[in-house]
C-alpha cells in the first residue's frame, strides 16, 4: 500500500513539474526576450506583470476549433502532438535534482541511454506532423527536422558517452555522484558541445531551420491549430526544461555547491537549470538563423570532431590519474 | 549479437530450474512477454504487408519498440535503452528521411507490392526458423531470476561483452569501420567523376571524341547513383 502510494506520489509531482516548469520557461521567455529589446512584455493578464499570460493563452488555444486538413493523413496527423510531448514527460521522471532515491521520480540504471533514447523518439512526432499535413511546407519541416536530428545526435551521444567514461557509470545519479568541481574545465568542451547539440534538436534558435515562420510557416506545424499545436509548442519547453536539467546533471555538479549540499542540494539543481534556461532565451534573442548548410556544416566539421576530442581528453586523464 | 549476448549473460546469471517452472502456470512477466510479443508480431505483419509506405515504417517503430519492451522484460535494461535510441531513433528517422526525400504520397500505393515477396517470405521463413531452432535448443531450460539482481544491467552485459565476446565484438567494429569508409569512398568518387565529366564534356567539343564520350561516361554514373 505504501509503496504504490509513493509511486503515485512521485508521478503527480512530476506530472506537476511537467505541467508548470515549462510555463515558467515560457513566461520567462516573454518577459527576458521583450526587456531585451527593450520592451515591457504582457502586462496586463493576471495583474502584476502579466503573469498569466500563459494561463490565457492556454485558454485561447483550448477554445480554437480542431482543424484536420482535407487532404491530410487524419490519424497520424492527430497522433503527432501526442508522440512529440510524451516523451519529454519520460525524461523528466528520471531526471534527479537531489542526492538520494527520494528526489527523482525514478531511478533508471542506464539513465543517459534512457534519456537520449527517448529524447530521440520525440523528433519522430514532428517528421510525423510533416508528413500528414499534406502540405509542402511541412514536409519541408519534416525533412529539414530529420537532417538535423541526424547531424546532431551524433555529438550529443559522444559527449555524453564521455562523462560517462569520467563518471564510470551510465546512471545519472551515479553521474553527479561521482561529481568532482574540477570536471567542470575538464569536461566543457563536452559541456557546450552537449548544450549546442541539444538546442539543435529542439530546434531553438538559432537552429530553427525546420520551424522558420518565415520561410517555411512554421515547418511541421502549419496544420495545426488549437489544442494540438498548444502541445507542440509544450514540447518545446518541456524540452527546454530537459535539456537544462541534463547539462546540470550530466556537465555542472547537479546538487553539488560551494554550501549547503545536505538539504538544499535540490535548490543548486533549479538554480543551475533556471541560469540554462535563461542562456537558452539570450540565445534566441542574439543570434540570427542559421542556413540549413551551415547547421548541416557546424555540427559535421565542428561538434563531432570536437565531441571526438573530448572523449579522447577524457580518456587520457582516466588513465592518467587511474 | 546483442539479444545472443543478453540471454548469454542472462543464462549465466540464472540458474537452470525447469523444474520449478511449469508452462501451465505462468507469471504476470510471462504473460506480459506473451502479449508485447503478439502486438510486436502483429505490427511487423502490417510493416510489410501495408500499402502506405508511411505508415509501414511507422509500425516498424511499433515493432521495434515492442522489441525493446521485450528486452526489459528479460532484465536487459541497456540493451532495451540502446534498441530504442539506433533503431526508433536513428534508423527509422532515416528512413523516413528517406521517404520524404523521394516520394512519401498520403494513401495507398498500388506499386508498393514486389514481385520478390515470395522469395522474401520464404526466405523470412528459413531464418525465422533457423533462428527459433538454435536458441530453443540452446536455451530451452534456462530461467531468468526475476527475484535476483538483474541479469541483463549494463555492469553485467558490459562486463561479458568485453571479456567472454570481446573477438567478435571487434570484428564487428572492423565491419562497421570498412563499412564507413566503403561509403566516404564511393561518395567522393563520385564528385570527382562529376568533375571528370565536366572536363569530357569539354571535349566533346572536338567532333572526333563526341560519339564516343559520354556513353562511357553514363554507365558508371548511374551506377554509383544507385549505390549511394
Amino acid at each position: 500500500m505504501n509503496d504504490a502510494l509513493d509511486v503515485a506520489l512521485r508521478l503527480l509531482v512530476v506530472f506537476v513539474v511537467f505541467l508548470t516548469f515549462p510555463l515558467l520557461v515560457g513566461q520567462a521567455e516573454h518577459k527576458v526576450m521583450a526587456h531585451m529589446q527593450g520592451r515591457l512584455g504582457p502586462m496586463y493578464a493576471g495583474g502584476f506583470h502579466g503573469w498569466a499570460q500563459l494561463v490565457a493563452d492556454g485558454v485561447k488555444f483550448a477554445q480554437k476549433e480542431d482543424i484536420v486538413p482535407a487532404g491530410a493523413d487524419r490519424r497520424i496527423f492527430q497522433l503527432a502532438p501526442a508522440v512529440a510531448l510524451l516523451p519529454y514527460l519520460m525524461v523528466l521522471l528520471v531526471i534527479p535534482v537531489g542526492p538520494g532515491e527520494g528526489a527523482v521520480g525514478e531511478v533508471v540504471d542506464a539513465g543517459i541511454f534512457f534519456v537520449l533514447a527517448v529524447m530521440g523518439v520525440s523528433v519522430l512526432g514532428s517528421l510525423m506532423a510533416g508528413w500528414a499535413s499534406a502540405n509542402k511546407f511541412s514536409l519541408l519541416g519534416g525533412l529539414r527536422t530529420a537532417a538535423q536530428l541526424l547531424a546532431y545526435e551524433l555529438p550529443m551521444l559522444l559527449t555524453a558517452a564521455s562523462v560517462a567514461m569520467a563518471a564510470g557509470t551510465v546512471s545519472l545519479t551515479g553521474i553527479v555522484d561521482a561529481f568532482e568541481w574540477w570536471w567542470l574545465p575538464w569536461q566543457i568542451v563536452g559541456a557546450i558541445v552537449f548544450f549546442v547539440a541539444g538546442l539543435a534538436e529542439l530546434q531553438r534558435p538559432p537552429f530553427d531551420m525546420p520551424v522558420a515562420d518565415s520561410e517555411i510557416i512554421f515547418g511541421a506545424y502549419t496544420e495545426y491549430t488549437g489544442l494540438r499545436f498548444a502541445l507542440f509548442l509544450l514540447a518545446e519547453y518541456a524540452g527546454i526544461v530537459v535539456l537544462c536539467g541534463l547539462t546540470t546533471v550530466l556537465f555542472l555538479g547537479g546538487w553539488h555547491g560551494p554550501w549547503g549540499a545536505d538539504g538544499l542540494g535540490w535548490v543548486w539543481t533549479l538554480l543551475k537549470a533556471a541560469v540554462l534556461a535563461f542562456v537558452v532565451i539570450w540565445l534566441r534573442v542574439t543570434y540570427p538563423r542559421l542556413r540549413e548548410d551551415q547547421l548541416q556544416k557546424l555540427a559535421w566539421t565542428l561538434l563531432v570532431p570536437l565531441s571526438l576530442a573530448q572523449i579522447a581528453l577524457t580518456g587520457i586523464v582516466k588513465v592518467v590519474i587511474a | 549479437m546483442t539479444p545472443a549476448a543478453v540471454t548469454v549473460s542472462a543464462a549465466r546469471a540464472t540458474t537452470t530450474a525447469a523444474e520449478t517452472h511449469g508452462f501451465l502456470s505462468p507469471t504476470g512477466v510471462e504473460i506480459a512477454f506473451l502479449l508485447v510479443g503478439l502486438v510486436t508480431f502483429g505490427a511487423a505483419i502490417v510493416t510489410v504487408t501495408t500499402k502506405q509506405l508511411v505508415h509501414a515504417a511507422l509500425w516498424l517503430v511499433v515493432a521495434l519498440g515492442g522489441l525493446a519492451v521485450e528486452y526489459l522484460l528479460l532484465t536487459a535494461e541497456f540493451i532495451a535503452w540502446v534498441q530504442v535510441l539506433i533503431y526508433v531513433g536513428s534508423v527509422v528517422v532515416l528512413l523516413l528521411f528517406g521517404l520524404m526525400l523521394t516520394r512519401a504520397p498520403i494513401g495507398r500505393s498500388p506499386d508498393a507490392d514486389s514481385g520478390n515477396r515470395w522469395a522474401a517470405l520464404t526466405v523470412a521463413i528459413a531464418a525465422a526458423g533457423a533462428l527459433v531452432w538454435v536458441v530453443v535448443d540452446a536455451f530451452r531450460t534456462t530461467w531468468i531470476d526475476l527475484d535476483g539482481a538483474a541479469a541483463g544491467s549494463t555492469a553485467v552485459t558490459g562486463a561479458s561483452l568485453f571479456q567472454s565476446w570481446v573477438l567478435p565484438f571487434e570484428a564487428l567494429s572492423v565491419l562497421l569501420l570498412a563499412a564507413l569508409v566503403g561509403a566516404i569512398v564511393l561518395s567522393r568518387k563520385a564528385k570527382a567523376k562529376t568533375k571528370a565529366e565536366v572536363e569530357a564534356e569539354a571535349k566533346t567539343k572536338t567532333p572526333a571524341t563526341a560519339s564516343d564520350t559520354p556513353r562511357r561516361d553514363d554507365v558508371p554514373r548511374s551506377d554509383k547513383e544507385g549505390a549511394r
